[in-house]
This record gives C-alpha cells, structure tokens and sequence, in this order.
C-alpha cells in the first residue's frame, strides 16, 4: 500500500514545493522531520518494552483461560454453528486483541480463519462466520490502548492516560454498529 | 469530567497490578517473562523506525510545501457542513490505509495543534478506537487465499467512517 501512497505523497509536495517557491521551508522540514522520528522512536522504544513485558507476564498465567470463559456467551451469539475448537481460537484471538496483544492477536486469528476454512463448503468464498470475525478484528477494543499512551507521554502530555475512557466508549459503539450493519449485509445477500 | 479522569487514570495502574499479583500467585517466573516481551518490545520498535523516518518526511514535506493547505481548503465547505474538525482530515483519510503513517500524522498534529487541546484528544481516540482496515482484510483474506470477499471491504469501510465520527462526537461531548 505505501508503495503507492508513499511516492505520490513526495512527489506531489516536492514538486508543489518546488513551483510555489517554498523551498526554505521545505528543506528544513526535511531535517526536522528525521529529528522528530528519532525523537518518537527514543521514547516509543521505553512504553513500548514495559507493556509488551507485562503482556507476556499475562500470557504466561491462568488469566488467559478466565478471560476465555467469561467471553464464551458471547461469542455464541456473534457466532452461531461453530464447533468447539473454533470458539476457542476465535476467543483467544479476541482476548489477545484486548489486552492489546496485537502481536498474538494476529497469529491466533489467522489460526481460527484456517480452522474455519475446514469448515468451509465453498473454498474460495468467505462464510458468514468468517466474514464476521475479520470485520471484528478490523474494530479495535482494547484495554489498554499502549501505543496511543505511548505517543503522548512522548510528546509531553499533561495527562497521557486521560484518553483512555473516551476510546473505551467509542470503540464499544463502533464494534456494535460493525457487527450488526455485518449482520444486516449477510441477511440480505 | 473528574470520573471521566479518574477511570483513565485507574486503568493502567489496575492492569499491571493485576496481572503481577496472578503471576506472583501462580508462581510463575515472572521477570524473566517481563525480560523476554521486553526484548520483544525492541524488536517492535526497531521494525517501525525505518517506516517512521519516511513518513514523517513525507508528511513533512506535504504539510511545509503547502499542498495539504490547498487540499484541506479544497474540502473544508464539505467539512463545515457537517461540523468536522479539518485538522483531523488527513488522520481520517489514512488512518484505515496504514498503521505506520497515520501514526506519524497523528504524532504531527499532536505536536502541532497541542497533545492536549481538543483536537488532539481526537485524534488519539481516533488512534485508539480504530484499526488499519486495509491491512487486516489483506492478511486475514490471503491466509485462506480466499479473493472473493463478498461484503467485507465495503462494511469495513462505511464503519471506518462511523468510527471516525463517533470518535469526534465522544470527545466533544466529554469535554
């Protein structure tokens, strides 16, 4: 994808750049620019190893399989007709994904979509469960959303967490307007 | 607003209190666990700078040269229609295309309109409560090689758009 973006994105500001004779500021952006990534790499590299630390801590105790549990009701309404090896995959994944695991969200997703595959009477067309669980995993619910935090204690925030309850409420009404207007699409076709 | 602080604030601090006191239940070895996902945590980094360097070019380039100006004046009538903030125009156009770069677009207007003035409390929720679309479908599609994915792209999409707002509306309301 930034294979495309990434050379229009140049080439469109260095050459309006160029034409409207705004070179001075173009050239020192340049600069200020490397400096910045630098800058934001520095302190991304301190959250970003805490978090995944403590995220492994979690990985490795029995809050996975709680957490599994108190999702499954759930998940057997999203999820109608799936066996019950895919309810797990399916659980973990999202459990991964809330507890900002994005790193194990991904394999274990990837492991229930080929489950689901098996499973699939049509092979090269996506069922409805399938369907389902990658517009799930397009919603982003997270506990703790590290990588936001990160960014702004790195830029001097005040108050780094004070975003944390609005992300909350605004991915919950997110995910529900994803899984129903889903819903809605397989009704009909 | 103080609850609204108080919640945020308790969050963090909860979690990792959790979680150690269930290591430290369970018995398990758990700095060497930290050390291990720590070690992970550089690689992460590590694997996004080159990515960082850039974009943050890129976006610098568009953002001095002047052509965002043009396009954002381009687009701002529309905009007031609806009552959108415009500085949040370019997050919202990149933000289901790539993860790296809307990153970087939200870390510049972060820095450019204040961490904590309105505008930047939108974008971090729009940061944290949506992911990179694009990219998801492409990964999760390509594992099964399925190439027929009937309604995904276009529910992804028009939920992108809803999330986007809904992230505006929230923090207008909170604050």
């Amino acid at each position: 994808m930034l294979n495309i973006v990434w050379p229009i994105f140049i080439i469109i500001s260095f050459s309006y750049g160029i034409f409207s004779g705004n070179l001075e500021n173009l050239n020192s952006s340049v600069f200020n620019s490397v400096n910045g990534a630098i800058n934001l790499s520095i302190s991304l590299l301190g959250t970003m190893c805490l978090w995944c630390g403590i995220m492994q801590i979690a990985s490795k105790t029995s809050i996975m399989d709680k957490l599994t549990k108190i999702l499954k009701p759930l998940i057997r309404i999203i999820f109608p007709k799936l066996n019950k090896k895919i309810e797990k995959e399916i659980s973990m994944n999202m459990i991964a994904n809330i507890l900002g695991l994005g790193n194990a969200a991904t394999p274990l997703g990837l492991k229930a979509m080929q489950s689901m595959q098996k499973e699939n009477p049509k092979k090269h067309e996506l069922t409805n469960s399938m369907a389902m669980f990658i517009i799930i995993n397009t919603a982003s619910i997270q506990i703790i959303p590290t990588t936001v935090i990160a960014i702004r204690n790195s830029m001097g925030s005040s108050n780094p967490t004070s975003i944390v309850f609005p992300i909350w409420i605004a991915s919950i009404i997110t995910a529900t307007f994803r899984s129903s207007i889903n819903k809605n699409f397989y009704k009909n076709g | 607003m103080q609850l609204v602080n108080f919640i945020s604030n308790l969050a963090m601090p909860l979690v990792i209190l959790i979680i150690v006191v269930y290591g430290v239940v369970e018995k398990a070895k758990i700095f060497d666990n930290f050390l291990e996902g720590a070690k992970e945590g550089i690689k992460i980094t590590i694997s996004i700078f080159p990515t960082l360097i850039g974009l943050f070019v890129a976006v610098g380039a568009l953002r001095s040269s002047g052509i965002l100006d043009l396009i954002i004046n381009f687009v701002t009538p529309m905009l007031n229609v609806i009552n959108f903030p415009k500085e949040i125009m370019p997050l919202a156009m990149l933000r289901p295309i790539s993860g790296s770069s809307s990153i970087a677009i939200a870390t510049d207007i972060m820095k450019n309109y204040g961490v904590d003035s309105q505008i930047g409390i939108i974008a971090s929720t729009i940061m944290g409560s949506t992911e990179t679309t694009l990219y998801t479908i492409a990964i999760y599609t390509g594992c099964v090689k399925i190439k027929k994915i009937r309604f995904v792209l276009a529910v992804a999409l028009i939920t992108d758009v809803i999330g986007i707002v809904i992230s505006v509306l929230v923090c207008r309301i909170m604050s």
